[in-house]
């Protein structure tokens, strides 16, 4: 597969800049009768037309102008600070040395970015940067793509002049577990600390000190503890901040690159994957701008830990013999697949095969397997969900918002989980559209979420009332109190509501809580609310993709928890998983357990070793991220592509190759000989996936005004001994990439649960406390933390952090799972 | 004790409700931990971000941009004397080598007794009157040899509480009162 | 030629009434008829009569309070006036004067601003190292206060305004208007770029904003009740009014003194009887500050320039905010300029990479030069440096007496505020005019310090 090589940054500053089309027209040129609409401007002797308000430092560009810079990034709020970008302008009274990143282009300016008296300030700037900044090029991780090493080659003095001794400090401080300082190095261009406080909201870095002892730092003990940290890194111009999973592990003359987009979680974000030698060395963010704008976040951008980590990857296909899983050859290995899906259809038919997962695949992978079961096997136990989603009709089925719509809406709807857990770049889209003034967000959550204190209106509801809630929002009669949310918040709500055009970003608030309540919930907003569209929140890698091409559950075949429940009692006799961990992905760890060990034959396609695959009958080995190419599908539905950079170790395959051959081993042919036949057979085209990729029309399954709304489903009553389970899923937990990426596993945060002051107070309990919490199937002591956003009567506990954690109480057979807390 | 204490939280509040937006409150807050404490502590420090609705990092930051605000300890006194240009063709530098002297420290030290902390310190405004020193901010013109080792030994003989302890700032301040702008006499709420 | 004594004072009045500060003694001496004044009339009158007074601003930049008041938007809200009492430049000893002595004055001031102004809040920024300023500032408020001169319904009348007494903590730069109106935000006072933040468009919190010197408030009283046209019977055409300066350094008098605006002269300033008195023991002088820190020095040819701005800045200098620092014929000229070099290096904020590593350059190759270690090529490195810092020419007197300036002033800039070119007034000032001294020093063994004054004066 050839790579998008033409749009390959070369380094991370190169990743930065947008290259916006040339409109620039030489002035002597300048005859036609009408000149284009904009600012006229006329800049090293060239015309151009500027858009109003456009920064001069943006314009030159047009023109083929670069103004060196420093501290100026086109995502950031321009301070002027490092005085890098002097060039004379002449707005009328006389030439003046003025900041390009800071002046805006007014009509008939003039301006010269290379008169003798520019090329004397810009010299003069970078002998003064160099003043205290150490000559350690050689050594620094930013040698060979050092913006200042650059510009001072284009624009710096020869020479030093400067026989003083430099300024020292201790080096390199850490900042954080993954990012640290070289203080020697920093020349204070705030690009790190704007970051962190304009647009990540986590302001823990600080200049400190004044004049030339200015530094960065964090409050002693106090680190700079953000999900996004790493875009700081990948800010710095120099080599002042390095991530430590990066730090000398490579040259940037080594590294090889190419595009991608990230699949760590579903939004998308376009990334530059790049490698040195065999191995992945660092993922850069690519600035899409209808997508993640530059950023990435931690988990996606340090994630290649876990591509790299081959002590727990998997290369050799393994079939299980006398108990013991044995390595053998590929043909061997489908071989055993094979005929354990053919005894199960031969004895049980179709429907004792059911297939969990795909969500991770490409779409073309999801594709040639969604053919697989459909056409080969014959089975409608299909479903790359695992119970954590909601229904395949109701993501596909309603009117779909892309993210710069839902950016743009004058109100967001939020019915979905804690998305800066979930979809961190999502959450930092929402938060600058809320803090532009553009958009106002209503939330209705089982417990408050890190867009609360951004939100016009919370509406914290009891989980099984989402339903309820939602009704209320669109309905005339009187506001009354529904359990712990407020008449008062449901007026408030509706008034927000009052202006059309809302977005809803629908996701599964709390896995403790069935489907049926959310996606009631969704198709009342959908009737009643005028012109509204949704957004899905759904999280896992390129889980639209997969539902898509086909793996859900059609017709009478089972979801992931039906097919767990029929194999707990006997009736699944072969079972494949496809990149899943039902073990430690599904909510309820109990149903997990009693379907795999229930389950009969099973197969799984895997990357790496996890929980659920040890128990396999065969293990086929895949390709992972950046080992293959191919497409994703995000939230909005955008199609981009993924490249492989790296080969997969031993002698693992694509997914897609593996369905063929297993096709093969089962006695048909797919038909596809390349992943670009699958591409084709799909109808996605190399132009449309190039770049940014394309939204494409929704891929409406059914008709979601036809969806029944099951209102009707008994909430079981809350006693009073009782809370009620809410769950929460943290970016950091025991999933796959985290536990495997070793900068990465130590971030995961110890188990709390988190409860209304009130209620703790009635057990008599305050935070930092030990309770034993209990439901049907497990009891097991934890922290306590009082937290006010957790209404009355209910109780949070992260998932997948912990042996012991929500997981082992949620009761899926229920809809809703109520504990009981006592102090120990 | 490091953070407001209960009076200290009730003026710290007090404060707030003179600005339109908390965090205008930030430096006349690290004031007052100063006072509380001699110093500003790390403590002192959370707690104001608490209060006025900011990170620790920004407090911190904010207060490392001002020359009052000290970190550490310091002695009793912190005595400056000014150096700029007026005091110093008034005979600064020599006054401040008495006083290094006379004190036995460097500049910048605190002497063996915890009594006193030497400082340099830019133009105090007091120019007419050179060369100026402050002790806690208490301003003595016209300053000799003779006339700082008679002041040191006042000090220390406690007969001077014109000068309270380093941290205290004013001992008169703004009496608390609600703004009129809150009120809601300007018919808007200030954001 | 003497400096006339007939003069009304305007600011200083109340300096030798022991009870000045007081509530009651202030209001014994005339206090608040001003406001009283103003209240009987249209805010706009009130601005019409301060433009026709053409006071202009005594911290330093010079701009006439009522021209700089036209440019607020009145019918934004909220908006603001802030007070600069952050007086830090050196030789300047005035501000703090009028806080501790009349404070009550500086309050109907800012009351009448405000007023005029239709402010919703005034804040008064008093410089943080000024105990005593805060402590008469907060009696003279709580008194007021308590007297209905601020707070709701303003003696009787539909005016109502809050005055917050706000604290420094020891920043030079803070005394820059838009560092100011950060550190009031409770940041870092590092100064805002203008444009676009020009504080009557977007001051604090974003809001239209006037900032304003003590002193230039310190006007408004005697203003309102004596009329704009009293006020500008005094001074020359152009500079209105009177003006405090503190004349420092090698003078017999040092005092901070009231004098007619753009008429005294600076012989006057250093020889009058009733002002500087003579230099120091009868010496020469050598080369005096006219306005701060910040202003090129001028010479003994330039003794007979009246203080009036339109005079001195065509001759490359600011009269600033009235600090005037003799230095006779016995100063070192190079530890003089390296002093206020240092300044400008220890009080850069940081924000600029001309201003944060070159004046701390600046610093560095001076502090070697006096220490011995100065290399002949050290001069030239000066010189360029601060051309970094301020492309030349830069402004300042010609070294030979006569010629016209090589700039007027002001000074051009690489950097965001006048702090980072600040630091290059001292040096080329005595760069140009003094280089034999650096020379001398250049030539001398390392480690051979001599003292920068005489002994120190007896106390006075
Ligand atoms: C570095 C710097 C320091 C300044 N310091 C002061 C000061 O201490 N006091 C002051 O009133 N103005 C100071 N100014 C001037 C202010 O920016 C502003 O011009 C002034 O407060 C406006 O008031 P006025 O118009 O009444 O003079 C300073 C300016 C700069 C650039
Ligand atoms: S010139 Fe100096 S003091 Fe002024 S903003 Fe720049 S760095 Fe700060
Ligand atoms: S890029 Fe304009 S000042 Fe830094």
């Amino acid at each position: 597969m050839p790579d998008d090589d033409k749009t390959v940054p070369e380094s991370a500053e190169d990743v930065t800049e947008k290259n916006p089309a040339v409109t620039a027209v030489a002035t002597e040129e300048q005859q036609a009768p009408e000149p284009p609409p904009g600012v006229p401007v006329t800049i090293d002797g060239t015309l151009v037309y500027a858009d109003k308000g456009e920064l001069l430092i943006e314009a030159a560009e047009r023109v083929g102008s670069h103004i060196p810079r420093f501290c100026y990034h086109e995502r950031l709020r321009p301070v002027g600070m490092c005085r890098m970008c002097l060039v004379e302008v002449d707005s009328g009274r006389g030439p003046m040395l003025s900041p390009a990143c800071l002046v805006e282009c007014t009509p008939d300016m003039k301006v010269e970015t290379r008169s003798e008296k520019s090329l004397k300030a810009q010299d003069g700037v970078i002998e003064f940067l160099l003043v205290n900044h150490p000559l350690d090029c050689p050594v620094c991780d930013k040698g060979g793509e050092c913006p200042l090493q650059d510009n001072t080659f284009t624009f710096g003095p020869g020479e030093s002049r400067m026989v003083e001794e430099k300024l020292h400090r201790e080096k390199p401080i850490p900042l954080s577990d993954l990012v640290l300082l070289d203080r020697e190095r920093c020349i204070l261009c705030d690009r790190c600390t704007r970051f962190a406080d304009e647009v990540a909201g986590d302001p823990l870095i600080s200049f400190t000190q004044r004049g030339v002892k200015t530094e960065i730092a964090t409050f002693p003990d106090d680190p700079f503890a953000s999900y996004f940290s790493g875009n700081t890194v990948q800010l710095c111009p120099v080599g002042a901040l390095t991530s430590k999973p990066y730090r000398f592990r490579a040259r940037p003359w080594d590294i090889e690159s190419s595009e991608s987009t990230c699949t760590a979680c579903a939004f998308g974000c376009r990334i530059a994957v790049q490698s040195s030698g065999r191995e992945l060395i660092r993922y850069l963010g690519v600035d899409s701008d209808p997508v993640n704008q530059n950023w990435l976040c931690d988990k996606g951008r340090f994630s290649y830990e876990a591509i790299n980590n081959t002590d727990t990857r998997v290369g050799t296909p393994m079939v299980r013999k006398h108990g013991e899983l044995v390595e053998v050859s590929w043909g061997e290995a489908l071989a055993a697949a094979a005929k354990g899906i053919k005894d199960a259809l031969d004895r049980h038919g179709p429907s004792s095969v059911g297939i969990i997962g795909g969500a991770r695949l490409t779409n073309e992978d999801a594709f040639a397997w969604a053919k697989l079961a459909n056409d080969v096997i014959g089975t409608s136990n299909v479903d790359c969900q695992l119970d954590d989603g909601l229904p395949a009709s109701v993501v596909l089925g309603l009117p779909r918002a892309t993210i710069d719509e839902a950016c743009a809406a004058p109100v967001v709807v939020l019915l979905a989980p804690d998305i800066k857990q979930e979809l961190p770049v999502l959450f930092l889209r929402l938060r600058g559209a809320v803090l532009s003034g553009k958009t106002k967000v209503v939330e209705i959550t089982p417990a408050a979420t890190s867009l609360t204190p951004l939100a016009a209106t919370t509406l914290t509801y009891r989980p099984g009332e989402a339903a309820f809630v939602a009704a209320a929002l669109v309905d005339d009669a009187p506001a009354e109190d529904i359990g712990p949310v407020s008449a008062a918040s449901i007026t408030a709500a509706r008034e927000a509501l009052k202006t059309p055009g809302a977005v809803v970003i629908l996701g599964r608030p709390s896995t403790a809580e069935a489907a049926n309540f959310v996606a009631d919930a969704a198709l009342v907003l959908n009737a009643r609310l005028p012109g509204v569209k949704f957004l899905s929140a759904l999280r896992r890698g390129n889980v639209h993709g997969a539902l898509a091409a086909g793996l859900a559950p059609r017709g009478e075949g089972l979801d992931t928890g039906g097919m767990l429940r029929a194999a707990a009692s006997g009736k699944l006799a072969a079972l494949v998983l496809l990149g899943a961990d039902p073990a430690t992905d599904v909510p309820d760890a109990s149903l997990a357990q009693r379907g795999l060990a229930g389950a009969g034959f099973t197969i799984a396609v895997e990357s790496s070793v996890r929980a659920s695959s040890s128990r396999a009958d065969v293990i086929l080995p895949a390709a992972s991220f950046a080992e293959r190419s191919g497409t994703t599908t995000n939230i909005e539905g955008r199609v981009s592509r993924v490249s492989q950079k790296v080969t997969a170790p031993g002698v693992a395959w694509e997914d897609w190759m593996i369905a063929a051959e297993l096709a093969g081993a089962l006695g048909a042919d797919l038909g596809f000989e390349t992943v670009e036949d699958i591409s084709a057979a799909m109808g996605i085209t190399e132009e449309a996936s190039h770049g940014d990729g394309t939204v494409g029309a929704p891929l409406v399954m059914g008709n979601a005004s036809e969806l029944a709304t099951n209102t009707a489903i008994p909430v079981p009553a809350l006693d009073a001994y009782s809370l009620r389970l809410v769950s929460g899923r943290m970016l950091y937990d025991n999933g796959w990439s985290v536990a495997t990426s070793p900068s990465l596993a130590n971030l995961v945060k110890p188990v709390a649960l988190r409860a209304n002051p009130r209620d703790l107070e009635r057990l008599g309990v305050t935070t930092g406390a030990q309770v034993r919490v209990s439901g049907a199937h497990a009891s097991f002591v934890v922290t306590v933390a009082s937290d006010p956003g957790v209404p009355l009567g209910s109780a949070w506990l992260p998932v997948n952090v912990a042996a012991d954690d929500a997981r082992s109480l949620i009761d899926s057979s229920s809809p809703v799972t109520d504990v009981r807390i006592e102090s120990v | 004790m490091a953070r407001f204490s209960a009076n200290n939280l009730v003026t710290a509040q007090a404060i707030i409700a003179r600005y339109p937006k908390p965090r205008s409150a930030l430096v006349p807050l690290c004031h007052l931990a100063q006072e509380q404490d001699g110093y500003l502590t790390d403590d002192a420090m959370e707690h104001i971000g608490e209060l006025i609705g900011c990170t620790p990092a920004q407090v911190y930051g904010t207060a490392t941009f001002y020359e009052m605000f000290k970190l550490h300890p310091t002695g009793k006194y912190l005595v400056g004397v000014c150096t700029n240009i007026s005091c110093m063709l008034s005979g600064a530098y020599e006054l401040l080598e008495h006083c290094e002297r006379s004190l036995g420290v460097s500049v910048g030290g605190t002497s063996a007794d915890g009594m006193f902390t030497l400082e340099e310190v830019e133009c105090s405004a007091a120019c007419t009157v050179a060369p100026a020193v402050q002790v806690n901010y208490r301003y003595e013109e016209n300053v000799t040899p003779e006339s700082f080792d008679a002041l040191v030994s006042q000090l220390r003989a406690g007969t001077r509480d014109d000068i309270p302890p380093h941290g205290t700032l004013a001992r008169v301040r703004q009496t608390p009162t609600d703004r009129w702008a809150n009120s809601g006499q300007t018919g808007e709420h200030i954001a | 030629m003497t400096v006339r004594t007939d003069l009304p004072k305007i600011v200083s009045a109340r300096w030798d009434v022991a009870d000045a500060h007081t509530l009651d003694g202030y209001l014994r001496t005339g206090g608040y008829e001003g406001l009283r004044r103003a209240l009987a009339l249209q805010p706009n009158e009130v601005v019409d009569i301060v433009t026709g007074a053409t006071v202009q601003g005594r911290g330093g930049a010079g701009f006439p309070a009522g021209n700089k008041w036209h440019f607020l938007d009145t019918a934004a809200f909220p908006h603001w006036i802030v007070v600069n009492g952050d007086e830090s430049e050196p030789g300047t000893h005035k501000d703090r004067t009028l806080m501790e002595r009349d404070p009550h004055q500086l309050i109907e001031g800012a009351l009448i601003a405000a007023y005029a102004c239709k402010a919703s809040q005034v804040f008064l920024y008093v410089r943080g190292e000024m105990a005593f300023a805060q402590e008469r500032i907060a009696t003279a408020l709580n008194d007021a206060y308590a007297n209905n001169y601020v707070g709701k319904n303003i003696l009787g009348s539909e005016f109502s305004v809050d005055i917050t007494l706000h604290w420094g903590a020891g920043a030079y730069i803070v005394g820059d208007e838009t560092a100011l109106l950060e550190s009031l935000e409770g940041k870092r006072g590092m100064p805002r770029p203008k444009p676009p933040y020009f504080p009557a468009v977007m001051g604090l919190y974003m809001n239209p904003t006037i900032v304003n010197n003590v002193e230039t408030l310190s006007n408004l009283p005697w203003i309102m009740v004596n009329g704009a046209e009293a006020f500008a019977a005094i001074g020359s055409e152009k500079s209105n009014g009177t003006r405090l300066i503190a004349v420092s350094g090698h003078v017999k008098r040092p005092g901070t003194y009231e004098v007619e605006c753009g008429v005294v002269t600076f012989r006057e300033v250093f020889y009058d009887r009733s002002l500087g008195g003579g230099i120091r023991d009868d010496n020469d002088l050598k080369a005096f500050i006219p306005g701060g820190g910040s202003a090129p020095w001028f010479f003994e040819e330039h003794l007979d320039m009246p203080l009036d701005p339109t005079v001195v800045g065509p001759a490359g200098s600011m009269l600033g905010s009235g600090a005037i620092v003799a230095m006779d014929s016995t100063t070192d000229m190079v530890r003089a300029c390296w002093r206020l070099v240092k300044f400008y290096a220890n009080e850069s904020c940081g924000k600029c990479t001309p201003c944060r590593e070159g004046t701390s350059w600046l610093e560095t190759i001076l502090a070697r030069i006096i220490e011995g270690h100065g290399r002949a090529e050290d001069l030239d490195l000066l010189l360029d440096v601060s051309d970094n810092i301020s492309p030349g020419p830069f402004p300042g007197p010609n070294v030979t007496p006569g010629e016209a300036a090589y700039a007027p002033f002001p000074y051009k800039k690489t950097t965001i505020c006048d702090l980072g070119p600040s630091v290059v007034s001292p040096l080329m000032s005595a760069l140009r005019r003094f280089r034999p001294e650096f020379d001398a020093y250049i030539a001398r063994n390392p480690r051979k310090l001599i003292s920068v004054t005489a002994e120190v004066p007896a106390h006075a």
